[in-house]
């Protein structure tokens, strides 16, 4: 495992993965902007995850993409590369890299749980096991989603005069969040703020089931009253959600499982749900990888170290540049 | 326990009084048995004798790995929350009453709390779980004051809020002759005013350019504001009794208080150390203070008095509603009538200008006392910090520059930001630290901070960070003492953060050498 770096750079063959800064070879594991950037010489990433690159950056982001199927194998020199289902967002994916039997994973951004917006978690055998740990500490146990989204579905009947805005990330749990919305049968318009119409336009196109949605418009303030509407967390506090009336602030984030956390962001109704493994799940995919190798980031890496160390494998954190816990998508 | 346990979440997290007081209402007005156990809750008079924070920290290490709950702890920055989270055990058994659930906790016998505790901490939901250890430590904070709860009972039932604030103090659980009187089904509940302790009037501080223009000299008077605790002494021909300015009971603390008080009169004053009604600071104070009894020798070596500001009962008398000057005539009075050497009077200040009172607040009894008190000639002895009556003005604080050595993460509306900071002086070419603050900062000044420690990190000792030494930070403090328990010798009295000197360079910060010298400590 000696040949890749705490930058994830594998020097070798002057291949990076999720580089902050243009690099000539970027194998990218998910269309989040701290995993994937605008600039790269050639992007090596799951056809999802380019289309969402081009969405969101423009179709010459990068000057060449090679779109890989999740198992098909990409070799260069002695290290073939293959791309496995993180379950994080769609199109995101796990790196496998192997190089004279030994396998290496590096997760990426990864939940084990249920999700129809994407192609659910695979397991994936290996030696050396770079994992994130977004949520790396036992505080963090998400519960079931359905859960959750029903405290927002009973919210909205009670408060029949507010409308409820919900801060998500415009890739992933935007269209999560929508999705959960029609697993538990509501089928009126959801509302989008205008930054997530490109994306649900495209999770509609590869047949996500997000229903029917609708930018918010300037139409007569009470129209809004009982409605969902689903904006980034940034537009929380912007002058743009004071045009709703009596708007009820609500956040769908795994941190939303600290009610101080909650409280300091102006949330009212916190929904907790995670596009990141919770501490169990992290637990039980270090596990169940049999790596002997664990190395740790993003996140709150010290807990998960000590935890390993007692479990006798070998553990340290990775710092990766650019990326400090919290600001994570 | 579901519904008071929703209710304290909703509270938490509304931002607006209004609908604060609406979720208050809607909880008081429907539940009958538990409304009395809410309301004792939401006014901090609720605890269990055994089960303290020390005491849970106990039964979670035992569910828990200590390191892991330490990790979560420093991240959470809330006690009752991250022990509610981390429990490992959620059996979730059916839902308790609030008050079937507080009385079967108080029948616990001792020798059983940490098996009986750690069942029932199991078999709730993480936000029950959440309430009830808040309840255990005490100090709810979430945004919701006594006086907001007070507001809300008020309104319900069309009472004002000060005939509530009047008799609170003289009412006890379960609040049976409140409710009644509320619902109008009885008069106001009688109480015995003299006997009970009476929230303390308090001032606001000045604000020097607008309140000097607005207000005429004429009708204020001053006296020094002394920096010890602020006590009311109840004294009767068969009791004496000395309180805090919160309401708790001190009196086994100052002994010879309480063995040398006469008359009968209820006092308003400050409890100083010193011999001769000379007061030595605050540092001495401090070796008398969360103690529950003195000996004789410290007795000695730190005698205490009281600096009599003001009288609220002489003998019978209810003096509250006359106007000050009225009332320290009545204190001369009683001075006079009961001479101890254990009170003495508060000085007044007479002066006719605003300006002429500056040279008392800067200069008097050099650093004895922390500036002045300017109080309304005429104005009633009122609970609380009303404004308009009493006004405080602190003597400038010191001031010095001092590298930022280390952060760790602060708690309560504070947590997980990096916001509790330790800084420094030179001691030749290394630093050495001279004091932690973690207030003063404006919330911008906080995320700059926070950022910085986070990107500047060069060593981690458990949750403590140290960081690079790129940052001074202008710190204000009251007063600083020699110290034999610190590195640097010195120590601090509410030290906080002024400003960021994001223009001066490191190596022009004061060596403690320097700092001694200036604050003039050997």
């Amino acid at each position: 495992m000696d040949f890749i770096n705490h930058q994830l750079f594998i020097k070798d063959i002057n291949v990076h993965i999720d580089p902050i800064l243009p690099k000539k070879t970027a194998i990218i594991t998910h269309g989040h902007a701290d995993h994937a950037r605008f600039g790269h010489d050639h992007v090596i990433a799951t056809r999802q995850t380019i289309d969402i690159m081009k969405i969101r950056y423009g179709d010459k982001c990068a000057k060449k993409f090679t779109p890989l199927r999740y198992g098909q194998k990409y070799s260069i020199k002695n290290y073939d590369f293959t791309l496995h289902p993180a379950g994080h967002i769609l199109g995101s994916a796990q790196v496998l890299v192997e190089k004279n039997n030994h396998r290496l994973v590096i997760t990426g951004d990864y939940k084990v749980g249920k999700d129809e917006t994407c192609k659910n978690f695979k397991l994936v055998k290996c030696d050396t096991l770079i994992t994130e740990a977004t949520f790396g500490l036992p505080i963090f146990q998400h519960p079931d989603p359905k859960d959750e989204i029903q405290k927002l579905i009973r919210s909205v009947k009670i408060n029949k005069n507010n409308c409820h805005i919900v801060g998500a990330y415009a890739l992933g749990k935007a269209q999560r969040v929508m999705n959960l919305l029609r697993q538990q049968k509501y089928s009126e318009t959801i509302y989008i703020h205008g930054s997530l119409e490109k994306l649900c336009q495209y999770y509609s196109k590869e047949k996500i089931d997000i229903g029917k949605f609708e930018k918010v418009s300037s139409k007569d303030k009470n129209f809004y009253e009982g409605k969902i509407i689903i904006a980034p967390p940034s537009a929380l506090k912007d002058r743009w959600s004071r045009r709703f009336p009596n708007p009820i602030i609500c956040m769908a984030s795994g941190w939303m499982t600290v009610k101080q956390r909650a409280k300091q962001q102006g949330i009212e109704l916190p929904l907790v749900i995670s596009d990141h493994s919770d501490w169990n799940e992290l637990l039980d995919t270090i596990k169940k990888s049999k790596a002997k190798n664990i190395l740790i980031t993003h996140g709150q890496e010290d807990a998960l170290v000590y935890y390993c160390k007692k479990q006798n494998l070998v553990s340290k954190p990775l710092s990766i540049q650019g990326r400090s816990d919290e600001e994570i998508e | 326990m579901k519904k008071f346990s929703s209710l304290l979440q909703n509270l938490i997290l509304t931002p607006s009084r209004n609908t604060k007081i609406k979720l208050l209402q809607d909880y008081f007005n429907k539940l009958d048995i538990n409304r009395a156990y809410a309301l004792a809750i939401l006014s901090d008079q609720l605890s269990f004798q055994f089960i303290k924070a020390s005491k849970l920290r106990e039964l979670v290490y035992e569910q828990v790995d200590q390191h892991l709950f330490d990790y979560s702890y420093d991240y959470v920055g809330d006690l009752a929350e991250t022990i509610s989270l981390i429990w490992p055990t959620k059996k979730e058994g059916k839902s308790q009453n609030l008050s079937t659930l507080i009385e079967n906790i108080k029948k616990i016998k001792k020798s059983e709390i940490n098996t009986e505790f750690s069942k029932i901490l199991s078999e709730l939901s993480n936000n029950e779980r959440w309430t009830l250890i808040k309840i255990c430590t005490g100090g709810l904070r979430i945004g919701v004051s006594e006086r907001l709860v007070k507001t809300a009972l008020a309104d319900l039932y069309n009472k004002s809020v000060n005939e509530i604030e009047e008799i609170w103090h003289g009412l006890e659980f379960p609040y049976e002759n409140l409710f009644q009187w509320l619902k109008n089904e009885t008069s106001k509940p009688k109480i015995d005013f003299k006997k009970l302790f009476h929230p303390m009037m308090l001032a606001n501080p000045i604000d020097e350019e607008k309140d000097f223009k607005r207000l005429n000299a004429n009708e204020f008077q001053a006296e020094y504001k002394w920096d010890g605790i602020r006590v009311q002494l109840m004294v009767s021909s068969n009791s004496v009794s000395l309180y805090s300015r919160t309401g708790d009971n001190i009196s086994s603390a100052f002994p010879e208080i309480i063995e040398t008080s006469k008359g009968d009169a209820v006092i308003d004053g400050e409890l100083l150390v010193g011999g001769n009604f000379k007061p030595s600071g605050f540092n001495d104070l401090q070796q008398r203070l969360n103690r529950k009894k003195a000996s004789k020798d410290l007795q000695k070596k730190f005698p205490v008095f009281i600096r009599a500001y003001d009288i609220l009962f002489y003998k019978e008398k209810d003096l509250r509603k006359l106007p000050l000057v009225e009332r320290r005539k009545y204190l001369e009075k009683f001075q006079k009538e009961n001479t101890t050497n254990q009170i003495d009077l508060s000085t007044i200040i007479n002066f006719s200008t605003w300006e002429e009172l500056t040279k008392y607040k800067n200069n008097f009894y050099d650093d004895l006392n922390e500036g002045v008190m300017i109080k309304l000639k005429n104005s009633e002895y009122l609970p609380g910090r009303k404004k308009g009556y009493w006004y405080k003005w602190k003597k400038n604080p010191k001031l010095v520059d001092a590298i930022l050595m280390y952060a760790q993460r602060g708690h309560g509306k504070r947590s997980s930001y990096y916001s509790d900071f330790t800084f420094g002086v030179w001691k030749e070419n290394e630093l050495v630290p001279i004091g932690k603050a973690y207030s003063g900062y404006t919330d911008k000044e906080l995320l700059v901070l926070d950022k910085f420690i986070r990107n500047n990190t060069t060593n981690k000792f458990g949750p403590v960070r140290e960081v690079k030494k790129e940052i001074i930070l202008e710190v204000a403090f009251d007063d600083v003492f020699p110290s034999t328990r610190h590195k640097s010798g010195v120590a601090m009295r509410f030290p906080r953060i002024h400003r960021i000197r994001w223009d001066k360079p490191i190596n022009e910060v004061l060596s403690i050498k320097e700092f001694k010298k200036e604050f003039k400590i050997d």
